[in-house]
């Protein structure tokens, strides 16, 4: 069951925040610069670069590990956060197709608005189809381990 | 220039922080991960491009974003099987394996795209 929890902010420090700024900033700016030199085929690869995953993943890791959770489950953790993206990339190449295909013919803005709109309802669909036997299996401190998972 | 780099820097710290944050908001955390693939990165840059190049290097642009999306689902997936398979640390995982997404991306964008 998906549920609001604003207590994710405030588990989440300044220097956290800034962190993923800095990478996001970053990486716009590399992509901006890319297509710059090498043209817009090129530097459009890097529109689905994976820029915070790996901030993302390991402030999960560190907060499990603060909270007390073993290395193990630390690291359960972060995984099923990779796995949520895994699924939600499914949402971003029909991001990616949708403002190919319509871009071109129709106004911009809202084009990519409805495309953010379609990656969100997208990334949802594959996660209700595939996101909760994840969830499941990495139930909460005390279950047993599922042991070595190969699927996302 | 020196300004619309700024401009770009800011633009997309900001949506990408934007997206992450909202992340922090959900349970449970394979929900949240979703948000680690949303398109912030792409807004940020796509918004810039259509008013300063037009739309036609947009669409440039997203044709092979399609083949970043590929390479983000194969990296993604590599990553999730390491940390679970071989008990990899996130960070450890995450990084190493992102040859994996250059590879994919510009192997596709090579073959199917260039």
């Amino acid at each position: 069951m998906v549920r609001l929890d604003p207590s994710g902010w405030k588990e989440t420090k300044w220097h956290e925040y800034a962190v993923r700024f800095l990478f996001g900033g970053i990486i716009t700016l590399a992509a901006g610069i890319i297509a710059k030199i090498y043209g817009p085929g090129v530097g459009g690869l890097f529109l689905a670069f994976p820029a915070i995953l790996p901030a993302s993943a390991t402030l999960i890791e560190t907060h499990v590990r603060k909270e007390g959770g073993s290395v193990r489950k630390a690291r359960d953790t972060a995984s099923l956060d990779v796995a949520g993206a895994a699924q939600g990339s499914v949402g971003l190449l029909s991001f990616a197709v949708i403002v190919w295909y319509l871009i071109r013919t129709h106004h911009a803005y809202f084009v990519l608005g409805g495309s953010a709109l379609a990656w969100f309802a997208v990334a949802v669909g594959v996660w209700r189809i595939m996101g909760s036997k994840d969830h499941k299996a990495a139930a909460g401190p005390g279950q047993p381990h599922p042991g070595p998972r190969t699927q996302v | 220039m020196l300004e619309e780099s700024l401009f770009r820097f800011l633009i997309g710290g900001l949506v990408v922080s934007t997206f992450a944050t909202l992340g922090d908001l959900f349970k449970p955390k394979n929900f949240a991960g979703l948000f680690g693939s949303a398109p912030s990165v792409a807004l940020a840059t796509l918004g810039l491009a259509v008013s300063v190049e037009g739309p036609g290097y947009a669409a440039t642009e997203t044709r092979s974003m399609t083949a970043g999306a590929i390479a983000f689902l194969v990296y993604t997936s590599c990553v999730c099987w390491v940390m679970r398979r071989y008990e990899w640390s996130a960070l450890g995982a995450t990084t190493a394996l992102v040859p994996v997404w250059f590879g994919t991306a510009f192997g596709l964008w090579y073959i199917f795209l260039k």
